[in-house]
């Protein structure tokens, strides 16, 4: 989906100081820009907050967005912020309802770009079906920010259904991943400085509460937990999991899947993509009996056509990852320390 | 993947396991040269498929781990100059130093930058008349080319704003310093397929010769490590000595000489001190006169490079195969990634960094149940 949303007529090419006041020109900036684009009944009335009507159990969630670059092969800094948050409600097992939005902009930034990006913002909370309620926006001195930070923060309902807590994981359940992991990661290191290189690898960015409130309709409280792996990626995930729990998760290394590009450039780099960070896909740790048909509902859509059950939790090696290896040894999978940096050789 | 799926075929890897049980009537002690190798083997589960009388060692092929604290504290002093912009592989960069690692003196405000090729730094300094901009030029006979290119090219235009700071290490010397100690316990080496892709094998032949050790030249993924310890075994079994080439794919007997010979145009081979090891006659490169003024120990006065103090980490004992790195009184305890004693434990080759990331730290534990 492409917003048709042309860029107003503004007398001013890139963001300054002033935008950021709260004089003439922030209002100049919000009035024929931010609160036209994502224009609804809360946000219209301009209020120092949203005020919400909810019933039921409410799920709360806030995340900061510092990307860079800001653009991306497959998206860019505003539906990450929004699919981001969404997602994060997701996991609670939550429907996204509405979310806050907070801008810290650099001086110099084209207001091209912040264009594009407040467009991708509209597109992706459509998508979601989320509104956005609230906002704020600063402006930082060139070289005090990088182009430009988003906050959100969300609330969603949570579905009647879901009960999704860690201490609910037992033995004998199964890992179920529901996408190729490692793309989003391994997308941005195609364009940082010094180690671009040519590849048609794009942001697995993209939002799960759909999918992800179908499977609470058919499965409920079959579903013991579930968690986006985005930094630190699937090991850091697990390896937290594991930890919380104090029980052990085996993984099959065969059964994960990996885009094959994404699996070259992970060897070119020294990467492993246990490490790499997703935006698009979720973990779900569920009971045995229902894996093969949450599989079969997860892989009806074509986004998820290559889910898998990846591995089981046992009651043994407590707190610890293994996996066992596509040619059948095993090893341990551990949390990540520090940045996973780039080899010699 | 094409040229990587094939060389990670479960039954081919259970086909030579299933062999190795076979031929293998006595205990045979064998040294993989490379970290790269020592990952591929903890990282795959392979030392698990090995007869019981197998004992793989894991070599001193880590660059990283071998390059003395001296050289790291000489690299962090130039980095934390305000004119310098020092570039390097990734790896060095969380090696402890005396007093920090290069990561964090970026942290305080240095400008460390991460590359893939050190031709990149000498765009750099093109792009930064007013900068000097150094290379950390780290490395085994792998990355040697392409640091000796560097210089090569910022010689023909004329950039004068570049240097490297060398710390290159030779196999063979280390090899032969392994072979020559009073412990030695190496029966067999799996030398590194890497570094025969640029230098060929005949420098194998003399080494093999004169100790009597079978050498086979492998490569890194799981199917080339059980065919080359296989190949290994054969051999001793047998009570025969030759140099091997299981790496074929990559390796010539020959090497690759155009590579060989850009190295011989800037480097003269030169003593060297390895961490944890000590002096090594012969066993590294450093910048010829030719090209001294790209050499960054003559361009910034360094003067000689301090000699290893005391330190806790028994990296030395590890890279020569004495020890586990389990065996360590400090593995995973006093020494883990994030507050490591020694290389070993950061770098991507590091033989204590495969056992804890791969293994845990109850690695013997693991390995005994598993």
């Amino acid at each position: 989906m492409r917003l048709d949303c042309p860029l107003p007529k503004f007398d001013f090419d890139i963001i300054t100081l002033g935008h950021g006041s709260g004089g003439l020109l922030t209002q100049r900036l919000l009035q024929s820009g931010v609160f036209d684009v994502l224009k609804n009944d809360l946000l219209d009335q301009q209020h120092d907050g949203a005020i919400l009507e909810l019933s039921g159990k409410v799920a709360i969630s806030t995340d900061s967005y510092v990307i860079s670059p800001v653009f991306f092969p497959g998206g860019n800094i505003g539906e990450l912020a929004i699919n981001g948050t969404v997602n994060d409600l997701a996991m609670c097992g939550a429907q996204a309802k509405y979310l806050t939005l907070a801008f810290i902009l650099e001086e110099g930034l084209p207001i091209t770009e912040f264009w594009e990006i407040l467009v991708s913002i509209k597109e992706a909370a459509l998508k979601a079906g989320v509104q956005i309620v609230t906002g704020d926006t600063k402006v930082v001195e060139k070289g005090k920010g990088d182009k430009i930070f988003v906050n959100t923060s969300g609330i969603g309902l949570v579905h009647p259904k879901a009960n999704i807590h860690h201490n609910r994981i037992k033995p004998g359940d199964k890992i179920i991943i529901s996408g190729p992991m490692a793309a989003h990661g391994i997308a941005i290191m195609s364009l940082r400085k010094g180690l671009e290189f040519e590849t048609t690898i794009e942001s697995d960015t993209r939002n799960l509460n759909h999918i992800t409130q179908q499977l609470f309709d058919l499965f409920g409280a079959n579903i013991h937990f579930m968690r986006d792996p985005t930094r630190g990626g699937v090991a850091s995930v697990l390896n937290e999991v594991a930890g919380m729990t104090q029980l052990g998760y085996v993984l099959d290394q065969k059964q994960i899947p990996v885009d094959e590009q994404v699996e070259g450039a992970c060897e070119m780099l020294g990467l492993d993509p246990l490490y790499v960070a997703n935006e698009g896909i979720f973990i779900a740790v569920v009971n045995p009996l229902i894996a093969e048909s949450f599989l079969y509902q997860l892989r009806k859509e074509p986004e998820f056509a290559s889910a898998a059950i990846i591995g089981e939790v046992v009651d043994d090696h407590h707190g610890k990852v293994l996996m066992k290896s596509r040619i059948g040894g095993r090893r341990v999978v551990n949390y990540l320390t520090g940045e996973q940096l780039p080899r010699i050789c | 993947m094409k040229y990587l799926s094939e060389y990670r075929d479960p039954e081919l890897v259970h086909q030579f396991a299933e062999e190795l049980h076979r031929i293998t009537t006595k205990p045979w002690t064998i040294m993989e040269i490379c970290g790269g190798q020592t990952h591929s083997l903890v990282k795959n589960g392979i030392l698990e498929m090995l007869p019981k009388e197998i004992t793989m060692v894991h070599g001193p092929g880590c660059p990283v781990c071998v390059t003395p604290i001296g050289i790291i504290d000489e690299a962090i002093l130039l980095s934390e100059k305000p004119d310098v912009i020092l570039c390097s592989f990734g790896d060095m960069l969380r090696v402890p130093g005396t007093k920090k690692s290069l990561l964090e003196a970026k942290a305080e405000g240095a400008d460390v930058r991460i590359l893939y090729s050190p031709l990149e730094a000498v765009t750099l300094a093109q792009q930064n008349p007013d900068k000097e901009v150094v290379f950390f030029a780290v490395g085994f006979e792998t990355t040697a080319p392409a640091n000796a290119l560097s210089v090569v090219q910022a010689a023909k235009m004329n950039i004068h704003n570049y240097s490297i700071l060398a710390s290159h290490v030779l196999v063979p010397p280390a090899m032969e310093a392994i072979l020559g100690d009073p412990e030695n316990k190496i029966d067999a080496f799996l030398a590194a397929g890497h570094v025969c892709s640029i230098m060929g094998m005949d420098e194998y032949y003399p080494v093999a010769e004169k100790y009597q050790t079978p050498i086979v030249v492998t490569g890194f993924e799981p199917v080339d490590l059980l065919q080359g310890i296989l190949m290994a075994v054969h051999q001793l079994e047998k009570g025969i000595y030759e140099v091997e080439n299981q790496y074929v794919r990559a390796v010539q007997r020959e090497g690759n000489q155009i590579a060989q010979e850009t190295i011989h145009e800037v480097f003269d081979i030169a003593d060297r001190s390895w961490r944890g090891i000590g002096q090594i006659p012969k066993s590294g490169y450093e910048l010829n006169d030719v090209y001294k003024q790209f050499n960054a120990r003559i361009k910034f006065s360094l003067g000689e490079t301090a000699i290893d103090g005391t330190n806790e980490c028994i990296s030395g004992e590890i890279m020569k195969g004495l020890k586990k790195p389990f065996q360590c009184p400090h593995f995973g305890k006093k020494c883990n990634p994030e507050h490591p004693l020694g290389a070993p434990m950061v770098s991507s080759e590091g033989a204590c960094a495969a056992y804890y990331h791969y293994q845990g730290i109850e690695s013997k534990e693991l390995t005994e149940t598993v």
